[in-house]
């Protein structure tokens, strides 16, 4: 077969795409993992990210460096008080409680964002460069969203392996109940982890309103494919979270090249449903 | 330094512990013995936090800890050594280790701690970057004991660091909580092994449903025709 360089320009796209979907599981499978609860409406954190760096660089002309970053503490401070007003006081009721509640939270923010913003798609009107490189074309946007999103997750990493903090918000994730022998205050690290899970999804929302038009529903557009790479990578595992992005993307960018993009996200789909029967614990999941 | 007086203890409406009265001073070692259930791991989780005080006052260094928080208790000088050991089995032998190191006043000295613990266990430097899980029964008491003297701890909880090895091993850690005692470390120590830890400790108390049967010094206690005749079996 003839070496395909279009082939090759969506094998590279979809290296692309696979970082920013890894940082979307990221976020949800630290939460998943350390608090043990699953945030729903996770995605639509993402979305008032979307809003907000649109809200701050389109109507008031904030250097959009400077409105990702205020839109990153932002949604930090949102992860922050989702733990504190709705999980921390359903913590310990039984999961459907908890799966109502964080839905229930999605609802409101889809709801409150239609209220602010109405149904519109907005876009914040930047057009970024296409880089063309031996034939094959790249959106800038994607590029840098791959390299913020892999800047991202490589401090994130950091983070959990050199810090106190870090190493005991893994260890949280491994036996909570005896932390507090060590000194650790798990509710302290309840809501650390749900500011950086915020935090995480504020980036990805700086990122991803470069490429996507933003609109109250939005969320919906990657909140399900973000949850079927957890599962898939086995929910909690960040590494398994990471590889099941890429390989996921891969389907999506591939399938999508060969057929369409539609058809692309249908295999994906499929792949996954597939993988659930044969492996239903996740590729790097340990409960079986 | 550590006085319990008429300490009750409930999960739910089970209670657990009845009225116990216990204290521990400076330099000793303390074991809690009794059979299977009797309440001994809950007296300790009590101790350290991990169970509030149902009734009864709590004090270490005549300081009260029932208004402290859990997570403080470790703080004023409480290190638990858990039953069962519960490391972090994906964590390397050091990450555990800095866990134990994690309050503020012990952070700082964390690398002077490890350097302390490795010197007590060259086995643990050797596997310092090995999962906790993978570890023998043996090496995992050590990186459990290890873990507790990171936080620079003035006492011990030990709840049954002999259970489960085999009997050379049993041999090596009895052996090395007298080591820590003679480094000055006060021990309260709960044990199955009657006999052995009876020639380890000062005193002891025999706990039975949930509530102190006798308590005496350790040649009394082994000495003690029913206490021989229910736990020695000689
Ligand atoms: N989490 C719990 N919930 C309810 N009851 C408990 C719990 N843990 C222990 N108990 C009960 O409390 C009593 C004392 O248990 P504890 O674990 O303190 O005994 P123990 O003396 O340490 O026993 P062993 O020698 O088997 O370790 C037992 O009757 C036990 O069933
Ligand atoms: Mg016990």
């Amino acid at each position: 077969m003839v070496f395909d360089i279009y082939l090759l320009e969506a094998i590279i796209n979809g290296l692309l795409l696979g970082g920013v979907l890894a940082l979307l599981a990221l976020g949800l499978n630290l939460i998943f993992g350390v608090i043990d609860v699953v945030w729903i409406s996770y995605a639509e954190l993402v979305m008032a990210g979307m809003y907000g760096v649109y809200w701050l660089y389109a109507f008031f002309g904030v250097p959009l460096v400077l409105a990702a970053l205020i839109a990153i503490f932002g949604v930090a401070v949102l992860g922050f008080l989702v733990h504190y007003l709705v999980i921390s006081p359903i913590l310990g009721k039984p999961p459907i409680n908890q799966l109502l509640a964080t839905g229930g939270l999605l609802f409101f923010l889809q709801s409150f964002a239609t209220l602010l913003f109405g149904v519109e798609f907005r876009n914040i009107g930047l057009r970024l460069p296409v880089i063309e490189l031996w034939d094959m074309y790249f959106s800038f946007a994607r590029i840098l969203a791959f390299a913020a999103a892999l800047i991202g997750m490589v401090s994130l990493y950091v983070f959990l392996k050199r810090t106190f903090m870090g190493t005991a918000i893994r260890a949280v994730a491994q036996d909570r109940e005896i932390m507090a022998t060590m000194g650790v205050n798990t509710r302290q690290v309840y809501l650390i982890t749900s500011a950086i899970g915020g935090g995480l999804a504020g980036l990805a929302a700086g990122l991803l309103v470069l490429q996507y038009d933003v609109h109250p529903a939005v969320g919906l557009s990657f909140g399900p494919i973000t949850f079927m790479i957890c599962v898939l990578g086995g929910l909690g595992n960040l590494l398994g979270g990471f590889v099941a992005a890429f390989i996921m993307s891969q389907f999506i960018s591939i399938g999508g090249f060969y057929l369409d993009l539609e058809w692309g996200y249908v295999i994906a789909f499929v792949f996954f449903i597939v993988m659930m029967f044969l492996r239903p614990q996740g590729i790097l999941g340990r409960r079986g | 330094m550590l006085e319990l007086r008429s300490v009750s203890a409930r999960y739910g409406s089970f209670q657990a512990l009845f009225d116990v009265s216990l204290d521990v001073r400076a330099g000793e070692a303390v074991a809690v013995l009794g059979p299977n259930g009797a309440g001994k791991t809950t007296l300790l989780r009590v101790i350290s936090g991990l169970l509030p005080v149902a009734a009864g006052e709590l004090t270490m260094e005549g300081r009260s800890l029932l208004d402290l928080p859990p997570h403080r208790i470790i703080e004023t000088g409480i290190a638990h050594v858990l039953e069962n050991r519960r490391l972090f089995p994906r964590m390397s032998v050091e990450e555990n280790l800095k866990m134990g190191a994690f309050i503020r006043g012990a952070r700082a000295r964390f690398r002077e701690r490890l350097d302390v613990v490795y010197e007590l266990f060259p086995r643990m430097a050797e596997r310092r970057d090995q999962f906790a899980g993978t570890l023998s029964g043996g090496e995992q008491q050590m990186c459990a004991i290890g873990r507790a003297l990171m936080s620079g701890p003035k006492i011990l909880l030990m709840d049954e660091p002999s259970a489960g090895l085999a009997p050379v091993i049993v041999e090596q850690v009895f052996g090395l909580v007298d080591r820590l005692r003679g480094e000055g470390y006060t021990v309260l120590i709960v044990e199955q092994n009657v006999q052995q830890v009876l020639q380890l400790v000062d005193r002891a108390y025999l706990l039975e449903v949930g509530s102190i049967k006798t308590s005496g010094s350790a040649a009394e206690l082994a000495a003690d025709e029913t206490l021989r005749r229910a736990y020695i079996g000689i």
